[in-house]
Formats: structure tokens, C-alpha cells, sequence
């Protein structure tokens, strides 16, 4: 009982100034043990919300009312003795490409608009079952492609740490709720880097689990490959709570690992003495920026005072990461993307013949990126091309998934920044795409190599926006980085990194 | 039906061969669909039998059905196919039936691989391959020519759609369309006799696509083919290929050249159409589907599939002629109509087993093997060949003991069926012979064609003097041994 004593103690001296707002794990405990109301957690997140979002736009749909009955229905079971789950009435953001049963789910993509999935994700359905209560849609890029949400046929969210910056992406949206406080914890989804690069920009905690941890049922695939579902939340320990809920084998998805899993939560706080962690040489050098790569290497400094045996490693294949994912991603997207055709659900443009109904529909329902990406993979699979670049990049990628397991045999642990740089402002990297890509070099590795990594706030950068550190940890390696993240965590500078900045 | 069809033209007098290839898709008999828990079952209301996979609804996901691999193996095993690691990939073009506009299939490591189908007559057709994949929705084009182009509007029933299907790729062995059509029937009874499929194709669970293309005889370059769709019937099927190997002749012959198309069978009139044309060639970005992972069977699994495969219709008929002193091809029928067990056992319970395949190809066509006791068939068999029962009578008995159920013995007795006295038989066909004295000079003078034909004459002349009593085969013995008789 002593952590719900913690999580009174912590909250009851807010409560006076501030609605109860703390962290998911403190929520919990404060609820199963009928210390807390869901409903006046759930009204506080809401209120927040109301004041909030008209400048941070997080959401594509906001659910108050569900969710106020929702939470109503969960202090109904705590007062019948009914412990509702280890996520008892926690606030939650949903990523808008999480299918939720009657609720829109659009991608924020305008060919999606007016679809309602008949069905939840599996993600949705074990949040439900451990108590957790949805609050709303979060935006995205279009279709998860971009990394700064300025793809979304919605309109941007904006960081809300300084609402002239982008929030990343492609889960800005995700990032931006946990940031502005909007809810404790948000799921996202991450092919490239689309929860830690955002989680970086937004001074959270984003992690990306290994592929299949997490089942995939009902995310709305991009690359299927590389998609992974996975928490955002602004401690380490409510990463871990949350991954306990969302991880685990699930039939409907043939990727998903049949394997027991450790409970995360209960072992963050092991330290890493002994842990062994390299400092990625390649992730340090040219096109990160020096604020950034001074607070990596601050961090790593912080793991060995903290016990880490930490040195340089080398992953030499990742250097052609970025080239090999541009051609993996599209390629699959050109294919998974072909299903909006106007003929089933969403978008139609009428149009004289079904195949120029096809065309009308898909020209007027996707966005310019999406576009651009299944261009390039349907370019990148034809005949004649297959093998000089579709077929060519999963070589590399075999490469990659070599040289990461040859550094994996002297080191635990991988360490090198999320993002080569802070939050960037509105249109500077809109104008050319290669330079938005960029943002991607350090994350996606780890994607193509189907690993776990995790980012975690690390200080301030020279315009005292967040910068995050990545940990990257073999499959089924989190574990260790949760350990690593968690001293991560407690050795970071005091700063506001989750409260907002508005 | 193994000597190869040569056309011979009529302008030039060449010879021509055909060069034959069958891809068959087949709907396995699973309970569910390929990739999701929807059921397999044929007809319903329109977009019944459905799911958010089988819609391929976003962020739906795939799941091997276990069943549809047990089935896809056996099919295999029985085309005596290497059962392989296999992958699967997608087939990427936009088709309204097509719920993702991909098709889950299996591309350059299918399931089974490098096997052969024997046909009734001993000879063996190559079998490249055999794949898993999903079928399509079925599309309703209203207005226009009922085709999708220049169609008002088009209804799609997504029932059909993930149904499991297994690909069987022919190799070009076959060299005529009676052939052709061996291949499919054999094929079929395979199918259904190892449960993989109701073989129906009426119904669509068994499609026919024919590559065809001709050469001149004793030429080795194969010619330019032409893949025929939309063959429902086996009639159908040796139509088409006839029609289509005689086009290409003509095509040839008048200096054009055959140009590799899909071309679709027009039963009403007759003849093989083009497809609509395509601007170039079809690119279906083949790539390995990222949603499943590698199918790959254990040794173990696949022989306990082995292990329990039925009998196949090839062994069958082996073990049918061995017994009835035939050739397979002549127990083909037998088999095909499962009658091969019935067949045997009355042989083993003592049935002549001249007689005894007679009776089932003939008289029981109505019948299946369960309608008829097997010892009160052999019984029936004895009754004829001890000439207690006219064959006539015989296979009224039969007639009678397949709806009534009773003994042949108390079904003869009912009907008054004796052995009829050989005295009584001789003084009703010389009485014949008296009455029709004219046909009785050309039956002693004539030829043997004339002889064969007058027989008919005189049976039934003592059929109608003996209501039928009597025995035809001992009447024309009698008319034989009279006409010796008469010209000594």
C-alpha cells in the first residue's frame, strides 16, 4: 500500500491548487484504492484539454462524453469492490490510426473521413480491459507519413513548448497531448521514428517497442514491416505500465511474438551497473547538431557515473538506413495504401467508370506526402526496377540487421540522439522533403533492424527546447532499456520538460 | 484419349499440334476463409459471409488458416508434388472485387512444387506447382453489355471473397483437348476424393484457365499462347480448346501472327474472344506479404498428412482391373463413380466379374454403391450367369431390388422370372425363323454386318413371342447354330 500512500501524498497537495493531474502510475493507484475519482480525473483532463487545444490542435476528435462515462462506470466498480485494471481510469490519447469500434478513424486523411471501424484494435481493447479511458483521436501526419505533423489533412499540432514549433511526427499529435498535459499517456504508432522522434521534440518519453511485441491489429498499417505500437508518457515508469498492458501475443496478428513477457514495470529500477552501452559513432557526427550530440554525450557520462561500462560502437550498415527505408516504406504503403479506392468506406469521387472513380477518389482524397510515397514504392517495386532498389534495400536492410547483432555481442545497450536537432519551426522543412527525411537518420534503424528503442528528455537545447536520448536495445531487450531510460531520467536536469510551455 | 489431336489444314495440308497447359484453381472445403474466421460456404445473401479481413478493412491482418495448409499439402502429396518452405506474396492490381486491391498469393516459393497427374491410360502430365492463395468477390455489372466496361453501375458480393484457393499449374504436357479434358476429370477425383474441394464446376469451385498454342508437327519451338478463360463444363472446355487451336491455325496459316492474350470462352456462340486489351503488360508488383510470416511445414506434419490419405483414383483403378481381368482405363468409370469398392467386393463374394461391371456401368447409372446390398448383387450376378435370369430380367431385378431392397431370388419369383426351357426356346425361334422367311435367307446369305443387324431383328421377334422371358444371348446362339445348320 505504500505506493497508493506515495501517490496521495504526492497528489493531495495539488489537489488544492490544481485538478488531480499526475502521472498515470500515481492516477491509478489513486483510483483502485478510492482516494481518487475517475471522474473528476477524467473532468480535470478535459478542462486542460478545453483550455489547450484550440492552440495545440492534438486531437482529431476530443471524446468527453464517453469518457465521462466511461470514468463514471470505472468509480462504479471500484465502490462495488471491482478492481477495474492496472490502468483504473487513467486518461489516454489514442493515435487517429487506431481502429476504435463507432468512433472515427481517419489517418488524418480526408479519404478516410466519415468511416466508422466496426471494430477496436487489439491495443484498444486491452486498454479498455485494464481500466484505461480513452479521451480522444490524436492527429498525425496523413496515412504516419512525416515527421512533423504538418502532413495532416486536419492542420498541424503545434509543439506546446513553443507553439511556433512543430510537434514532430508523425504522432505529434500523441506527443503534444502528454506534453500539454492533456492526458498522462498516449499510445503511438512508430515506423521510422514516429513516437521517439516526436516524444524528443516534445520533451516525453516515447518508446518503441520490438516488432511484435505489440500487436498490430487495427493500426491502420503503413509499412507493415516496420509499424510498431507503442506508449508515450512523461515518466519512464508510466512507459513501463502502459507497455504491460499493450505488449503480448495476439492470434490476430501473425507477427506477433508467442512469448511470455517479463512485467516491465516491476524492474525499471535496477540500475545499470554492469550494463554494457556504446555511443554510436555513426548517430554523432555530421548533421547532429552540437547541442544535441553535448547532451548525448552528458547522458552517457550520467550511465557511467550510474555504473554503465560505456563505449564507442560502431553499426556501419546504418548509414544507409535513411536510403534503404525510403524504399522499404513506400513500397509497402504503395501496397497497403491501394485498399482506398473509393469502392467500401471513406472517400468517393464519382466519377464515369469504376477505375476513373478510383483515380478521382484517390487523386482528391490523399494528401501530396502520401502521395509522393506511393509514387516512389510503386516505382521502386515494377518490373525492371525491383532489383536495383526495392530488392537492393532489403539487402541492406539485411546488413543492418548484421551489423546492429555484431554490436549487440559487446554491448547491451545502443546510445546515440533521437533527433539531430530540437523542434523546427512551421514550413522550414516543408519545401523539400529530403531534408524532413533527415530527421528520421537516427530512429530508423532501429525499425528496419525490427529492435526496441526508447527516448527519453535530456535537458534543454541552446533554444531551450527539449532534446531527447535514444537507447536502443537488441529485440526483446527491454529490459535493460528500460533500466537505462529510468536512470536517464532521474540523472536529467530539473527542467519543464512536461508541463506546458504555453 | 492419349493420341495428341493433329490438325490437318485444309488449305496447306500442314499438320499442326497443340501444346496444352491447365491452371486449375480449386476452393478448398475449409469451414473458414483463408485468412480470417469468416465462413467458407457457397451462395448466401450477398456480403453475408464477412469480416473486417475479408473487407480488408484498415488495419485488418491476415491469419493462416491451419486447415487450408492440411488441405493445400494433401493436394500436393496426391499430385505426388515436394511439399517446400513456402512464402507468401502480394499481387498488387486495383479490381473492385479485390477487397485490397492486392491478392494474397504465393509467388516464387509456393507450397508445392514439381509433381505429376496420372491419367487413366498410364500417361503422366507434369504438375509445376500448386499454391495457396484467396479468391475474389464476385462483381454484378448492371446496364451496358453486362461487362464492367460501359457497365451503369456494378454490384460487388465480397461473400466469395478470401475463400481459399489452391492454384494447380499444369505443365504444357497435354496434347489434345479429350486430354485436356482427362486431366481435369482426374484431377477433380483427386480433389474430392482427398476432401480438398467439392470439385464443383458449375458452382465456380474448380475454374479451368487453358494455355494453348500449336506448332507444326515435328517442330520443337512452342508456339505463341493464348490463355482461355471462362471454361465452366468440361464440355466446355474441349470446345474451347478445339475452337481456339483451330484459330490459331488460321491466324497462322494466313500469315498473321498469334499474339500472346487472354481470351474468353463464349459458350452461347461458340469461339474464344479477346480480352479487352491492356496497355502493356500486366506489372503486379510481386513482394513478400509483410502481414504473415514463412510457412514451413515440419517432416513430421506432412507425412501424418501423407499417412492418412485415402486411396487415389489411379491406384483405385489398378486395384479394380486387376480384379475384374481389365484394363484401368476400362474401370475408369467405376472408380469416378465410386463403384470400385462395391465392384470388388462383390467380386470377392463370388460375382463374375464380366458381369458384375456390366451391371454397375450400366444398369445401376442412377445408383450410388450404398442403394444396393453387395451379396444380394453377387447373388443376382449368379442368378444370370447360371441362367436362372435373362440378362433383360436381370437388370429389371436390379431395377427393382435398388428401390426395393429385396432379395433378387423372391424379386424374380414375384415377377415370375424362370429359367425358360430350352425346348419351349427352340420351338419359339424356329416358329421366328418360319414366320419371317425372307429375312431368314439374308440372315444364312448375308454378310456379317447384314448377320449383325438381322440378330437384332430375330431377338426381338422372339423378345415379343416370349414377353420378354427370353434369354438374348441364348437366342442368338440358337439363330447361329440354325444358320450352321442350314448351310451344311
Amino acid at each position: 500500500m505504500s505506493g497508493a500512500d506515495d501517490a496521495e501524498s504526492s497528489l493531495a497537495g495539488s489537489r488544492a491548487a490544481k485538478p488531480p493531474m499526475g502521472t498515470a502510475t500515481e492516477i491509478a493507484a489513486g483510483i483502485r484504492t478510492g482516494q481518487l475519482s475517475a471522474r473528476a480525473v477524467i473532468d480535470a483532463h478535459l478542462a486542460s484539454i478545453d483550455a489547450g487545444e484550440s492552440d495545440v490542435h492534438a486531437f482529431n476528435v476530443v471524446l468527453a462524453d464517453q469518457a465521462r462515462a466511461h470514468a463514471d462506470e470505472i468509480d462504479r466498480q471500484v465502490a462495488a469492490g471491482i478492481d477495474p485494471g492496472p490502468l483504473a481510469g487513467v486518461p489516454i490519447a489514442l493515435k487517429d490510426n487506431l481502429c476504435t469500434r463507432g468512433i472515427p478513424t481517419t489517418c488524418s486523411s480526408r479519404i478516410l473521413e466519415g468511416w466508422l471501424p466496426p471494430y477496436d484494435a487489439t491495443v484498444v481493447q486491452r486498454l479498455a480491459a485494464a481500466g484505461a479511458i480513452a479521451v480522444g483521436k490524436t492527429n498525425l501526419d496523413e496515412f504516419a507519413m512525416g515527421s512533423s505533423t504538418e502532413n495532416s489533412a486536419f492542420g498541424p499540432t503545434r509543439n506546446p513548448h513553443d507553439l511556433t514549433r512543430v510537434p514532430g511526427g508523425s504522432s505529434g499529435g500523441s506527443a503534444a497531448a502528454v506534453a500539454a498535459g492533456f492526458a498522462p499517456i498516449s499510445l503511438g504508432s512508430d515506423t521510422g521514428g514516429s513516437i521517439r522522434q516526436p516524444a524528443a521534440l516534445c520533451g516525453v518519453v516515447g518508446l518503441k517497442p520490438t516488432y511484435g511485441l505489440v500487436s498490430r491489429y487495427g493500426l491502420i498499417a503503413f509499412a507493415s514491416s516496420l509499424d510498431q505500437v507503442g506508449p508515450f508518457a512523461t515518466t519512464v515508469a508510466d512507459s513501463a505500465l502502459l507497455l504491460d498492458v499493450i505488449a503480448g501475443h495476439d492470434p490476430m496478428d501473425s507477427t506477433s511474438i508467442p512469448e511470455d513477457l517479463p512485467s516491465y514495470s516491476a524492474v525499471i529500477d535496477r540500475g545499470v551497473a554492469g550494463l554494457r552501452i556504446g555511443l554510436v559513432t555513426e548517430l554523432m557526427g555530421e548533421g547532429i547538431a552540437p547541442d544535441v550530440a553535448a547532451r548525448v554525450r552528458a547522458a552517457a557520462e550520467a550511465l557511467e557515473a550510474a555504473g554503465a561500462i560505456v563505449g564507442e560502437a560502431s553499426v556501419p550498415a546504418i548509414n544507409f538506413g535513411l536510403s534503404a527505408y525510403y524504399l522499404i516504406a513506400p513500397a509497402e504503403a504503395s501496397s497497403n495504401l491501394a485498399r482506398y479506392d473509393g469502392v467500401r468506406y471513406g472517400l468517393r469521387v464519382d466519377a464515369p467508370t469504376t477505375s476513373e472513380m478510383m483515380v478521382a477518389t484517390r487523386t482528391a482524397g490523399f494528401g501530396a506526402e502520401v502521395k509522393r510515397r506511393i509514387m516512389l514504392g510503386t516505382y521502386a517495386l515494377s518490373a525492371g526496377y525491383y532489383d536495383a532498389y526495392y530488392g537492393k534495400a532489403l539487402k541492406v536492410r539485411t546488413l543492418i540487421i548484421r551489423d546492429f547483432a555484431a554490436a549487440y555481442e559487446t554491448f547491451d545497450l545502443l546510445l546515440s540522439p533521437t533527433s539531430p536537432t530540437t523542434a523546427f519551426r512551421f514550413g522550414d522543412k516543408t519545401a523539400d522533403p529530403l531534408s524532413m527525411y533527415l530527421n528520421d537518420t537516427c530512429t530508423i534503424p532501429t525499425n528496419l533492424a525490427g529492435d526496441a528503442a526508447i527516448s527519453v528528455p535530456f535537458g534543454l537545447g541552446d533554444d531551450v527546447m527539449p532534446i531527447g536520448v535514444q537507447i536502443m536495445a537488441p529485440a526483446l531487450g527491454e529490459v535493460p532499456m528500460l533500466r537505462a531510460a529510468a536512470v536517464l531520467e532521474a540523472a536529467a536536469p530539473r527542467t519543464a520538460t512536461t508541463g506546458k510551455a504555453m | 484419349m492419349g493420341e495428341p489431336l493433329i490438325i490437318t489444314s485444309p488449305t496447306t495440308g500442314a499438320d499442326w499440334e497443340l501444346v496444352i497447359g491447365l491452371e486449375v484453381h480449386a476452393e478448398l472445403a475449409t469451414a473458414t476463409k483463408m485468412f480470417s474466421g469468416a465462413p467458407n460456404v457457397f451462395g448466401g445473401e450477398p456480403n453475408t459471409n464477412i469480416d473486417p479481413v475479408t473487407l480488408g478493412l484498415p488495419g485488418s491482418l491476415p491469419v493462416v488458416n491451419h486447415r487450408a495448409v492440411e488441405l493445400g499439402i494433401r493436394v500436393g502429396l496426391a499430385l505426388n508434388c515436394t511439399v517446400a518452405r513456402s512464402t507468401f506474396a502480394r499481387k498488387n492490381y486495383f479490381y473492385p472485387d479485390m477487397p485490397k486491391d492486392y491478392q494474397i498469393s504465393q509467388f516464387d516459393e509456393p507450397l508445392n512444387l514439381d509433381g505429376y497427374l496420372e491419367l487413366p491410360d498410364g500417361q503422366r502430365a507434369g504438375i509445376e506447382r500448386a499454391h495457396l492463395e484467396e479468391d475474389t468477390g464476385k462483381s454484378t455489372h448492371q446496364g451496358g453489355d453486362g461487362r464492367i466496361h460501359g457497365a451503369d453501375s456494378s454490384l460487388v458480393d465480397y461473400n466469395r471473397a478470401g475463400v481459399p484457393l489452391i492454384e494447380i499449374v499444369g505443365r504444357p504436357d497435354l496434347t489434345s483437348p479429350e486430354q485436356a479434358r482427362a486431366y481435369v476429370s482426374e484431377l477433380r477425383a483427386i480433389l474430392v476424393a482427398i476432401g480438398a474441394s467439392d470439385g464443383k464446376m458449375e458452382e465456380g469451385s474448380m475454374r479451368v484457365d487453358a494455355n494453348v498454342s500449336v506448332r507444326l508437327v515435328g517442330e520443337s519451338e512452342l508456339g505463341t499462347r493464348c490463355e482461355v478463360k471462362n471454361v465452366n463444363s468440361l464440355r466446355s472446355l474441349v470446345r474451347a480448346i478445339d475452337y481456339e487451336a483451330r484459330r490459331q491455325v488460321d491466324v497462322i496459316e494466313s500469315g498473321e501472327r498469334v499474339h500472346q492474350e487472354t481470351r474468353h470462352w463464349d459458350e452461347e456462340h461458340g469461339r474464344t474472344r479477346a480480352g479487352r486489351s491492356k496497355e502493356g503488360a500486366e506489372d503486379y508488383r510481386y513482394f513478400l506479404e509483410p502481414d504473415l510470416v514463412v510457412l514451413d511445414p515440419s517432416a513430421e506434419w506432412i507425412e501424418s498428412i501423407r499417412s492418412e490419405l485415402p486411396m487415389l483414383p489411379a491406384e483405385r483403378r489398378v486395384r479394380l482391373a486387376a480384379a475384374a481381368g481389365l484394363t484401368p482405363a476400362e474401370v475408369a468409370l467405376h472408380v469416378e463413380r465410386d463403384f470400385d469398392g462395391f465392384a470388388l467386393a462383390a467380386i470377392e463374394a463370388g460375382a463374375d466379374p464380366g458381369r458384375a461391371m456390366t451391371h454397375i456401368e450400366h444398369n445401376l447409372t442412377g445408383a450410388t454403391a450404398a442403394d444396393v446390398d453387395v451379396t444380394q448383387f453377387a447373388k443376382l450376378v449368379e442368378l444370370e450367369v447360371t441362367g436362372a435370369l435373362t440378362a433383360t430380367q436381370a437388370k429389371q431385378v436390379l431395377t427393382e431390388m435398388v428401390e426395393t431392397g429385396e432379395s433378387p431370388e423372391a424379386i424374380a419369383k414375384e415377377r415370375g422370372f424362370e429359367a425358360m426351357d430350352s425346348a419351349y426356346l427352340e420351338s419359339i425361334v424356329d416358329e421366328a425363323i418360319a414366320a419371317n422367311a425372307t429375312e431368314w435367307g439374308e440372315f444364312v446369305a448375308g454378310d456379317d454386318a447384314k448377320r449383325g443387324k438381322l440378330t437384332g431383328f430375330f431377338v426381338g421377334q422372339v423378345m415379343r413371342s416370349s414377353q420378354g422371358k427370353a434369354d438374348g444371348k441364348a437366342v442368338t446362339a440358337l439363330l447361329n447354330q440354325r444358320r450352321t445348320e442350314a448351310g451344311s
